[in-house]
């Protein structure tokens, strides 16, 4: 790590200092954008190289699973109600918004623990991991941009003028998604347990959140979905890509705030922690 | 005739206006022997960081001092040889005053920029090239893209693979791979270098290289460098700080340091490699030295018995000297017909000295070998014989210690 000034490193706690903290913080954000960069267009060359197929795999997933779901329903093996677009449309859009939540969820957690070899010996500015992991986020979400693009000419989805807010509203979602994966993943480092869980959290999450479902008006499920923190921010993305008037906007505000604030604090969090994980994995 | 402090002192005269870069006071790092504890006082430690807890340090069940108490300064354009057995600590001290993890007591200072050949190649990734490579971890090492691009072609220059620089990573051999990394690594100009232990590999042209290198950054630089090969220390350093176990100990100059290291490497088992051959016609071998204990480049007489079955004429007596790692330090050949040594008939006695023994400070294993006129080896005795030699000057490098005739003004 490059430092052209003076350092100190004391075992005292650095939350002891918390203008130093935050100044080193915003210094070390600034330094990693180069070297995130370059791990991220190392890390997508290194991708893209070795396949044949390379931007389909990223859209496929999405387009699958529409075609399980919407033959499930044709033949009334599940029991959905209408949805305000074609249903096709409807699932993979949603679909595609969930898989980026899922994405930026383990983004962090899966950068570190690739990252270990990098960790253990060199000092760098553990900003720029995730950095590059949000910037492939967001290099994949361009390529499925396409598919939804193409889905919406396909279904002669009508689009009003707040489709160009619908992506600030995406970014809610990832922040969201982004603060959980940064908070779990130092531990996540140390014990394999948080990877081996997040699975099982995730699945039943899909089902508790209207993807491939529209929101439901009544009942006691009803109050789970909207008690989700993701059911506004997606729920609001969709509405803003389509043109209907936002039927939660309180939701997403809150949802919104709690995403932005656990950002910040799981930043200090990770800031604090890294460098205990580090003397902890195998050099 | 021996010298207290290093002769290098006597020239220095600024020394003490340099600015001191790295200042380490009573530094100290524990350790977890077992992998479930380490993880659960990782989790602790993250917690009494977390809520700003002043924590005391002590040892928890199954930890130890991996370090402990190590203080030192090092200024610009000094070089600190880092030495100790495997597992004395160095590394842990090494990734302290890189930043990488907190010490437990203590506090480290660094000024300036720092730069650590610690792990070459990190951030590689196999599949891009050596140079898209380069790109990759000169960043991870904190080059800026400016930086790598006016440093580019030196830096494909000095890993010397040209016509390789294009093509992925995955086929370069280990040695290429190190290769790389290292100069990469050159393309930094920092106020403080760490090397750990990375001169180990490459060919001897690499070597020189990295060398001419290293001693270009540290005219502007403080170096620390952690070697176990004793002489690439001797080259590069001035000072050394031994750990043994964790603790310093000895900090100061070049030559005492690796005195005090040879002496922790010394287990006190000699590994015993002495053999005798002998073929006929001789059928008894014996020989005796005049000393023990021999001033450097004082006479040694060797007093031999042997006893021949047949007739053997024409041979070559060798007399072989290795240092203690088992290198070889000197040796002599003499054919018979030259000295006018009757042929081997019978029982022999030979004296034989030797006029000098010109050689450095230490412990030296002997052989001796008779050769007949074919080339075959009659008798060798293998090590069987050592010898001491002292008042040699303490800071000589090279075994062959070249003798006065006379020096008149």
């Amino acid at each position: 790590m490059s430092k052209s000034h003076r350092v100190i490193y004391t075992p005292e706690s650095r939350l002891r200092h918390p203008i130093q903290l935050f100044r080193e913080m915003g210094q070390d954000l600034l330094a990693s954008r180069e070297l995130a960069w370059r791990l991220l267009v190392r890390d997508i060359s290194a991708q893209y190289r070795q396949s044949l197929f390379g931007f389909v795999w990223a859209f496929l997933p999405p387009i699958v699973t529409a075609i399980g779901l919407v033959l499930a329903k044709n033949v009334g093996a599940v029991n959905i109600a209408e949805t305000d677009i074609p249903y096709p449309a409807y699932v993979i859009f949603s679909m595609t918004m969930w898989q980026t939540f899922t994405e930026a969820l383990n983004g962090p957690i899966s950068a570190l623990s690739l990252a270990k070899p990098m960790l253990a010996k060199i000092n760098f500015p553990k900003e720029a991991i995730i950095l590059s992991q949000l910037g492939q986020l967001f290099f994949n979400f361009g390529i499925k941009l396409f598919l939804i693009v193409g889905l919406f000419i396909w279904f002669h989805v009508p689009v009003g003028w707040t489709v160009f807010l619908a992506p600030v509203a995406l970014v809610h979602l990832i922040v969201f998604g982004t603060f959980i994966g940064l908070f779990l993943s130092p531990i996540s480092v140390l014990y394999g347990d948080i990877s081996k869980a997040l699975p099982l959290i995730l699945t039943p999450w899909l089902l508790i959140t209207p993807v491939i479902f529209p929101v439901p008006t009544s009942g006691l499920f009803a109050t789970i979905v909207n008690l989700n923190p993701v059911t506004p921010l997606l729920v609001t993305i969709r509405e803003l890509a389509i043109g209907l008037p936002l039927s939660n906007s309180a939701g997403f505000w809150i949802a919104s705030a709690i995403g932005w604030v656990g950002l910040i604090l799981a930043w200090i969090f990770y800031r604090l922690t890294m460098p205990f994980i580090v003397e902890r994995i195998s050099s | 005739m021996t010298f207290a402090t290093s002769d290098k002192n006597m020239f220095d005269q600024g020394k003490d206006d340099r600015e001191v870069l790295v200042r380490a006071e009573g530094v100290s790092k524990k350790f977890c022997r077992s992998l479930k504890k380490s993880l659960w006082y990782g989790l602790q430690d993250i917690g009494s960081e977390l809520v700003g807890r002043k924590y005391e340090h002590e040892l928890r069940p199954d930890e130890f001092w991996s370090v402990k108490d190590v203080s030192f300064e090092l200024r610009r354009g000094e070089c600190l040889g880092l030495i100790g057995r495997n597992g004395a600590g160095k590394s842990t001290l090494l990734r302290m005053l890189n930043g990488l993890i907190k010490p437990d007591r203590g506090s480290i200072e660094m000024q300036g920029r720092v730069g650590a050949l610690i792990a070459l190649g990190t951030g590689f990734n196999p599949i891009l090239t050596g140079r898209e490579n380069i790109y990759v971890n000169g960043s991870v090492l904190g080059l800026s893209k400016a930086e790598i691009d006016e440093k580019i072609e030196e830096i494909i220059e000095f890993a010397g693979i040209d016509g390789f620089i294009d093509s992925p990573v995955q086929g370069y051999s280990s040695g290429m791979q190190v290769r790389l990394g290292f100069a990469v690594a050159t393309a930094l100009s920092p106020d403080v270098l760490i090397l750990d232990e990375v001169l180990a590999v490459g060919d001897a042209a690499f070597r020189n290289k990295c060398y001419r290198r290293i001693a270009n950054v540290r005219k502007n630089a403080a170096v620390i460098f952690v070697s176990h090969n004793m002489e690439q220390v001797a080259r590069i350093c001035d000072k050394t700080l031994v750990m043994s176990v964790g603790e310093v100990a000895f900090l100061g100059n070049l030559d005492q340091g690796i005195a005090v290291y040879d002496r922790l490497n010394d287990d006190g088992e000699e590994q015993d490699e002495s053999f005798l051959s002998l073929h006929p016609p001789l059928t008894y071998f014996q020989a005796q030295l005049s000393h023990d204990v021999l001033s450097s480049g004082s006479p040694l007489n060797i007093q031999f018995s042997i006893e021949s079955c047949d007739f053997l004429e024409d041979f070559l007596l060798r007399i072989n000297f290795y240092d203690i790692s088992g290198a070889f330090a000197a040796d002599c050949n003499f054919f018979a017909r030259d000295h006018k040594i009757p042929p081997l008939s019978g029982t022999s006695h030979w004296d034989v000295s030797l006029s000098s023994i010109p050689l450095k400070n230490g412990l030296y294993w002997i052989s001796f070998s008779v050769i007949d006129r074919e080339g075959d080896i009659v008798v060798w005795s293998h090590k069987q014989q050592k010898i001491k030699i002292v008042d040699a000057y303490p800071g000589a490098n090279a075994n062959c210690q070249l003798q006065l005739g006379h020096w008149l003004t």
